[in-house]
C-alpha cells in the first residue's frame, strides 16, 4: 500500500515541520525579527517577511525535510519576502539599499550558524521614550515574542482592533520618525533602560492583577514578562536595576499561588501557607539581589525586590523587622516620590508604633487627586481606621474601596472586613 | 535622515532681557549653530520675525483671504528653526536639548517628509 504509507510520511512530515517551526518561533522569534527590522527600522515589514517565511517553511519542509538550520533558511526566506514587499508596496531606493545590505550581511558565513542577538537594541526602540509610555510594553511583548494583538489587548483589558491600531501607530512612528535599534550609551543607558525595565514590569503587572488566574478569558502575561527581565539579565549582566526587576518579579512569582484558597479567597501574605511558595524562585531571588547589591547602585527595582524579601524573612522566621522595611519605603519614597509608597509606609508604621501614627503618616488626598480612585489607598485607610477604633469613618472608607476594586475576590475579602467592624 | 527643529518660546521674553542678557542669548544661538555646522549637521537655520508680523492666507471657494496675526495663537510661537540631517532621532533630540531654545521653550524635532519614499 504504497500510497498509504506515503500519506502517512506527509502526515508525519507535516507534523514534523510544524513542531521544529514551533520550536524555532519560541526560540528565535524575537532575534530573526530583530535582525530584520534593525536595518529597515521596518518593524511592521519584518513581521510579514518572517510570517509568510513561516508559512512557506511549513509547506516545504514537510516536502523536502526540515533543513539543518533552520533559522538560517528562515531568515533567508523572509529577506526575499522582504525585498518582494518593499517592490509591491514600491518603496524608496534607500529603503532597497538596506534591504541589499541585509543580504550582503547574510551571505557572510557566521550569521547563519548563528544569528547576532539585536533584542536588546530592538526593545530599547520600543521602550524609546518618543513613544507612548502605554504602548511599550505591548510593543516589546509583541516583536520579541511574536504574541499577537488580541492575546495582547486582552492582558491589558482593551479591544483587539485598539490595540491592533495603536501597535501599528507606533512602529508607524519608529519608522518615520527614524527611532535607532540601539543599545544606548553610557550617559544615557541609566534612563533609557529604565524605560525599558518599566515596559516589562507593566507586562508582568498586568499578569499579576488577575491572580490565580482565575479570569479565562484574560491572558496572562507573567511568564512572558519574566521571559523579557531574564533576557535583560542574561544581555546586560551588570545592569543592577535589571537583577533588581527579575528578584522583584521572582519574589512575586514565588507567592503567587499562595494568594488565593481553595474557594479562589483573597489571602493577605501574613496569613499566607509558606508551603505553597515556590523556595527555588525565592532563593533565585535572593542570588539576584545579592548580586545587584555588590555593584553598589541602588534603585527602585532593588529596593521594591529588598521589600519583598524582608516580607518573606518576616513571615519565614516570624521575627518582626518592621523598622528596616520603613527604613527601605523611605528610600523607595526619597527616589519615586511616589504616594503609593506612602501608603505601604504607613501600614509598615502602624505595626511600629500604632495605628494612629499610621494615619498620620497616609499621603493627603489633596495631594494626588489619583489617590482618591485608587483603591489600595481607601483600604489601607480603611484598614487603620478599624485599627484605631473609628468604625463610621471605617466603613466609609471600606465601601469607596470596594466601589473600586475589580477584582472579585479582593472585593470579598474587603466586605469580609466591613461586616466584622463592631457597630 | 533630515528633521527639522521647530523653536517655539514665548517672543515677550526677549524683549523684557536686559541688552546684555540679549547679547548673551545671541551669543549662545550663534555658538550652537557653529557647532551644527562643524558637525556637518546643519542644513539650514532662521530667526522668524515676531507674529506681530505675521499674514495668514487662505483660499475659500477661489477667494483668497488674508489675515492679519499667525496662524495659531497661543502663548507661546514659532520663533525660527534648523534643519539638520543626522543620522537618526536620538541623535535629532541631543541636538534638540543642546538648542538654547531648549532651555527657555519647547522644541518639536519633526522628520522631513523623504520624496522617495
Amino acid at each position: 500500500m504504497p500510497q498509504a504509507a506515503d500519506r502517512m510520511n506527509t502526515r508525519e512530515g507535516d507534523e514534523q515541520a510544524r513542531s521544529t517551526a514551533d520550536a524555532v518561533a519560541r526560540r528565535s522569534y524575537g532575534k530573526l525579527i530583530a535582525f530584520l527590522a534593525a536595518r529597515t527600522r521596518d518593524v511592521a515589514a519584518a513581521e510579514d517577511a518572517l510570517s509568510e517565511a513561516f508559512a512557506t517553511a511549513l509547506t516545504d519542509w514537510p516536502r523536502n525535510g526540515c533543513p539543518a538550520n533552520p533559522e538560517g533558511w528562515l531568515l533567508t526566506v523572509a529577506r526575499r519576502k522582504a525585498i518582494d514587499l518593499a517592490r509591491v508596496n514600491r518603496r524608496s531606493e534607500e529603503y532597497s539599499e538596506q534591504l541589499q545590505a541585509v543580504d550582503r550581511e547574510l551571505a557572510a558565513a557566521p550569521i547563519y550558524d548563528e544569528i547576532p542577538d539585536e533584542r536588546l537594541a530592538m526593545m530599547f526602540a520600543c521602550a524609546h521614550p518618543a513613544l507612548d509610555v502605554g504602548i511599550r510594553a505591548p510593543l516589546i511583548l509583541q516583536v520579541v515574542l511574536g504574541l499577537d494583538a488580541k492575546a495582547i489587548a486582552s492582558a491589558f483589558l482593551t479591544s483587539p482592533a485598539a490595540m491592533g491600531k495603536r501597535l501599528v501607530r507606533a512602529k508607524d512612528k519608529i519608522r518615520q520618525a527614524g527611532i535607532p535599534f540601539r543599545v544606548p550609551g553610557r550617559e544615557q543607558l541609566a534612563t533609557r533602560l529604565a524605560a525599558v525595565l518599566d515596559a516589562i514590569y507593566a507586562a508582568y503587572s498586568e499578569g499579576w492583577t488577575d491572580p490565580g488566574g482565575t479570569d479565562v478569558i484574560r491572558r496572562d502575561l507573567t511568564e512572558e514578562a519574566l521571559f523579557l527581565a531574564r533576557l535583560v539579565v542574561e544581555l546586560l549582566p551588570a545592569e543592577p536595576e535589571a537583577l533588581g526587576l527579575l528578584a522583584l518579579m521572582l519574589h512575586a512569582q514565588a507567592r503567587r499561588r499562595a494568594r488565593r484558597n481553595a474557594d479562589g479567597e483573597f489571602v493577605p501574605l501574613a496569613k499566607q501557607n509558606r508551603a505553597l511558595w515556590d523556595s527555588q524562585q525565592i532563593a533565585e531571588a535572593e542570588a539576584l539581589l545579592h548580586r545587584a547589591s555588590a555593584m553598589g547602585s541602588m534603585g527602585r527595582f532593588q529596593l521594591e525586590a529588598a521589600l519583598q524579601s524582608a516580607h518573606a524573612d518576616r513571615c519565614r522566621t516570624g521575627n518582626p523587622n518592621w523598622s528596616q522595611v520603613v527604613e527601605l519605603y523611605d528610600a523607595l519614597f526619597s527616589l519615586t516620590g511616589s504616594p503609593v509608597v506612602l501608603i505601604n509606609r504607613a501600614l509598615a508604621i502602624a505595626e511600629l508604633r500604632g495605628a494612629g501614627e499610621a494615619l498620620k503618616a497616609m499621603p493627603e488626598l489633596a495631594a494626588d487627586a489619583r489617590l482618591a480612585e485608587y483603591q489600595p489607598y481607601w483600604a489601607a485607610r480603611a484598614d487603620l481606621l478599624a485599627r484605631s477604633g473609628a468604625n463610621s469613618e471605617a466603613r466609609q472608607a471600606y465601601q469607596v474601596a470596594i466601589g473600586l476594586e475589580r477584582d472579585p475576590a479582593v472585593r470579598r475579602f474587603l466586605e469580609l472586613r466591613l461586616l466584622a467592624l463592631p457597630d | 535622515m533630515q528633521y527639522i527643529l521647530l523653536l517655539h518660546a514665548d517672543e515677550a521674553g526677549f524683549s523684557k532681557m536686559t541688552p546684555a542678557e540679549q547679547q548673551q542669548g545671541m551669543a549662545a544661538y550663534a555658538a550652537y549653530g557653529e557647532a551644527l555646522s562643524k558637525a556637518g549637521a546643519a542644513k539650514g537655520s532662521n530667526r522668524l520675525r515676531p507674529v506681530s508680523d505675521a499674514t495668514t492666507v487662505r483660499v475659500v471657494d477661489g477667494k483668497t483671504q488674508v489675515l492679519d496675526g499667525p496662524y495659531a495663537d497661543s502663548k507661546e510661537q514659532l520663533g525660527g528653526y534648523f534643519l539638520i540631517d543626522v543620522p537618526d532621532l536620538d541623535a535629532a533630540l541631543s541636538w534638540a536639548a543642546r538648542c538654547p531654545g531648549a532651555s527657555h521653550g519647547v522644541i518639536e524635532v519633526r522628520p522631513i517628509w523623504s520624496m522617495q519614499a
